[in-house]
C-alpha cells in the first residue's frame, strides 16, 4: 500500500444520483489498481440501479437510480467489495499493450503554446524546456527519453469522451510532475500529448485545456465514425487498464500514419497482455522491459 | 413533416431525457436541462417519455410548420405566437401547415422547451437525440439550429385529440429573478476551510455571463482552502486535486473566487476540488435562472434530496394522469 492512501475511503453523496468514493488523496500505482480491481468486481455484480460505473485515477464513482437502489444500499456493497480486494497485491488484469505513436515538438502543439505564452508560468520557454528544468533534467531531449522509455497505465477516461490519463510505470521518484498552465488556454489542438500533475493525456478533440503541450498523437483515441478498426466495438479507444507505450515518430513516419487513418487502413499495434501489480510494484524497469518485449518482440 | 427554421434564436437545440450509460467513456449525458418542463411538454403532445424536442435559450427562433402538428410550449416564460397572435402555454396547440411560430423577449426563467407530437426525429447517436455542444455531437448535425434547418418531426397517431389540454396551474413553476438550489455538500469539500463552506452557504451568489449548458459561473463570495502540501499527481495549486470524475451538479471553485456548477454538457472529470452537488431535482431551476439572477446554496441531507425526487416523480405522475 502506497503510504498516501487514506486509512479508510472517503463514501460521499454526489447529489442523489452518483456515490463518489476518494481511495487516496495522491496518486499512486498500488491506489489506481485497487480502484481498477475495485470497480471490475462490481462492474460483474450486474447490480441493478447502477448506469455507470467510471474507475478514476485514485478514486471511482457510481451512477446510479436512487428509485431503483438506495445510495446507502450501494455504499454498504462498496465498503464490502472494498475488504475483498484489500490492498490488491495480488491484482492481475487482462489488458493490452499499446503502441501509440506521437510526433514530440510537433508543428502544431508548437504554435499553440507560443500563442498562449502569456498563460504559462514561463513565458521565455516551451513547455518541455520548462517541464524538462523543474523535473530535474539537463535538457529537454533527456526529459523526452524518460517520457518515451516506460510504458504508461490508462488510469481514468474523461473530461470529454476517449481522453486518457496515463500514468507511468515507473517508481514514485522517477514519477514527472508539472503544474497545469497558470490559466487555461482557451484552444488545444485535436490529439495534443500533453501533461498536468502527474499525468500524460491524448486530447481526444480540440477545445480548451491547460495541461503543458509536448507534441502530437498520430491516431485518433476517439472515433465517432467508428469507420477505423480498432473502434468497431466502441468510439473510444482506451479502456482504463490498458498500457500504452508511447513512441516518438518523425515526420516521415507522423505523415505515413496520418495517412492511413485519413484512408481507413490504420490499426494499432497491440499486444494482449496479463498484467501482474505485484511485479510492477516490486521491479518497475525489469517488468517493462517484459511488457515491451511483448509489445516489439515478434 | 418537418419544422424549418427562419430564425434559429440565440441557441435552439435538439434535447430528449438525455445519454445515459457511457459517463465512463466521457461522455456526459447532455438532455433537456430542466427536465420537467421538458417531461410536462412531451406529456402534453401525448408523446412516449423521451421523445426529442426543442430547448430554446433566452431568445426565440422563429419557425415554419410544413404540414398540420401539435405543439406544446412549456418552461421559461417565453410568450410564444403563431402568426403574430399570442398563444397559450403549457397547454397542446393545433398548428396549421405554413403557420410561423415566433416569440417575444423573455420575462422569466431562460429555456423553453418545445414540443411536437411525434417528436423531434433526428438520428439517434449512442441511444439519445441530444445535442452534446461542448464537442458537437448528437441532436441536429451535433449543433444549434441555424437559418434554413429543417428539423425532421416523427409520426403520430392520435395527436388531435390532444389540442386544447393542459396543465393545471398549480402545477406551473413560476421562475423569479432569485433561486435557492439545494446541495448535498461532500465529494472533496474537505478542502475548503469550515469558514469558507458557511460562506459559501450563506452568500447570495450572482449569475455571470458564463452560464450555458456546460456550466454556471458565479460571483459574490471568496473561499479558502485547508492548506496542505499537495499529494504526488495533484499539481501545485491548493484548488488541485488529483484528477476524478465530476458528477453532473456537482459544484467545483478554481482560484476560490468563482464557483462552478457542472451541467448536462460539462466535462466529465478532472483536477479541481469539488465540494458538494445541486440535487437533481433543482438542477431544473437552475437552468432557468440566467445571468445576473440571485442563487443561494442550500445544504440538504440525502433523505431530503430523495423525498424532493418522489415529490417531483408523484407530480410528474399527476400532469401524465391528468392529461388522459
Amino acid at each position: 500500500m502506497s503510504g498516501t492512501d487514506l486509512a479508510s475511503p472517503r463514501y460521499s453523496y454526489g447529489g442523489d444520483e452518483y456515490v463518489f468514493v476518494e481511495l487516496a488523496e495522491g496518486m499512486s500505482l498500488s491506489v489506481n489498481f485497487r480502484a481498477m480491481a475495485i470497480t471490475n468486481k462490481l462492474k460483474e455484480e450486474n447490480i441493478k440501479g447502477i448506469t455507470d460505473i467510471c474507475p478514476s485515477n485514485a478514486s471511482y464513482m457510481v451512477r446510479i437510480d436512487p428509485d431503483i437502489i438506495h445510495p446507502d444500499k450501494l455504499i454498504e456493497r462498496l465498503k464490502e467489495i472494498d475488504d475483498e480486494v484489500g490492498s490488491a497485491s495480488g491484482f492481475e488484469l487482462h489488458t493490452r499493450v499499446v503502441d501509440v505513436p506521437v510526433m514530440m515538438e510537433d508543428p502544431w502543439t508548437h504554435e499553440t503554446l507560443m500563442r498562449f505564452r502569456d498563460r504559462h508560468q514561463d513565458p521565455d520557454a516551451t513547455d518541455l524546456e520548462y517541464s524538462a528544468r523543474i523535473n530535474g533534467y539537463d535538457d529537454k531531449d533527456g526529459f523526452i527519453a524518460a517520457l518515451m522509455n516506460s510504458p504508461w497505465m490508462v488510469t481514468m477516461i474523461g473530461f470529454v469522451p476517449g481522453l486518457p490519463w496515463c500514468y507511468q510505470l515507473v517508481p514514485p521518484d522517477e514519477q514527472v510532475e508539472v503544474p497545469k498552465y497558470v490559466r487555461p488556454r482557451t484552444f488545444t489542438p485535436k490529439h495534443a500529448f500533453g501533461f498536468g500533475g502527474g499525468f500524460a493525456v491524448v486530447y481526444s478533440v480540440q477545445g480548451a485545456g491547460g495541461y503543458q503541450l509536448y507534441g502530437i498523437a498520430a491516431a485518433p483515441v476517439l472515433d465517432v465514425s467508428q469507420t477505423l478498426k480498432d473502434f468497431k466495438d466502441s468510439i473510444v479507444f482506451p479502456k482504463p487498464g490498458d498500457i500504452f507505450n508511447y513512441r516518438n515518430v518523425g515526420e516521415e513516419e507522423f505523415e505515413e500514419i496520418t495517412a492511413k487513418v485519413e484512408d481507413g487502413s490504420f490499426e494499432y499495434r497491440i499486444r494482449d497482455f496479463t498484467f501482474h501489480a505485484d511485479k510492477s510494484l516490486a521491479d518497475p524497469h525489469t517488468y517493462n522491459d517484459e511488457i515491451k518485449g511483448v509489445l516489439y518482440g515478434d | 413533416m418537418a419544422i424549418k427554421v427562419l430564425k434559429p434564436g440565440l441557441l435552439t437545440t435538439v434535447q430528449d431525457a438525455g445519454r445515459i450509460g457511457d459517463y465512463a467513456l466521457g461522455m456526459p449525458p447532455s438532455g433537456a436541462m430542466d427536465s420537467f418542463s421538458y417531461r410536462a411538454g412531451n406529456y402534453l403532445v401525448g408523446n412516449e417519455d423521451g421523445a426529442a424536442g426543442l430547448e430554446i435559450t433566452y431568445f426565440g427562433p422563429e419557425l415554419a410548420f410544413t404540414e398540420d402538428a401539435v405543439i406544446a410550449l412549456t418552461g421559461a416564460e417565453l410568450p410564444p405566437k403563431i402568426n403574430g397572435d399570442e398563444c397559450p402555454t403549457w397547454e397542446a396547440l393545433r398548428v396549421r401547415a405554413g403557420d410561423v411560430l415566433t416569440f417575444d423577449y423573455l420575462k422569466n426563467g431562460a429555456r423553453a422547451y418545445l414540443s411536437v407530437a411525434g417528436g423531434v426525429d433526428v438520428p439517434e447517436f449512442l441511444g439519445s437525440r441530444s445535442t452534446y455542444t461542448l464537442i458537437g455531437l448528437g441532436g441536429f448535425e451535433g449543433r444549434a439550429l441555424a437559418e434554413g434547418d429543417e428539423v425532421p418531426i416523427g409520426s403520430s397517431d392520435d395527436s388531435a385529440s390532444r389540442v386544447g389540454k393542459k396543465v393545471d396551474d398549480k402545477h406551473i413553476p413560476r421562475f423569479g429573478k432569485e433561486a435557492e438550489l439545494r446541495v448535498i455538500v461532500g465529494l472533496a469539500s474537505y478542502r475548503l476551510t469550515e469558514e469558507s463552506m458557511e460562506e459559501f452557504l450563506s452568500v447570495e451568489w450572482t449569475v455571470t455571463p458564463d452560464a450555458d449548458r456546460i456550466g454556471y459561473r458565479y460571483r459574490g463570495g471568496e473561499l479558502r482552502f485547508v492548506e496542505r502540501e499537495q499529494p504526488a499527481g495533484a499539481g501545485s495549486d491548493p484548488a488541485n486535486v488529483v484528477d476524478f470524475g465530476y458528477p453532473v451538479g456537482s459544484i467545483q471553485v478554481p482560484g476560490g473566487v468563482e464557483p462552478i456548477v457542472l451541467l448536462n454538457d460539462a466535462v466529465t472529470g478532472g483536477g479541481y476540488a469539488t465540494i458538494g452537488t445541486v440535487i437533481s431535482v433543482d438542477r431544473g431551476r437552475l437552468a432557468q435562472t440566467k445571468t445576473n439572477d440571485k442563487t443561494k446554496f442550500v445544504s440538504v441531507s440525502l433523505e431530503e434530496a430523495l423525498q424532493a425526487r418522489k415529490e417531483r416523480r408523484e407530480e410528474l405522475a399527476a400532469i401524465r394522469e391528468s392529461l388522459g
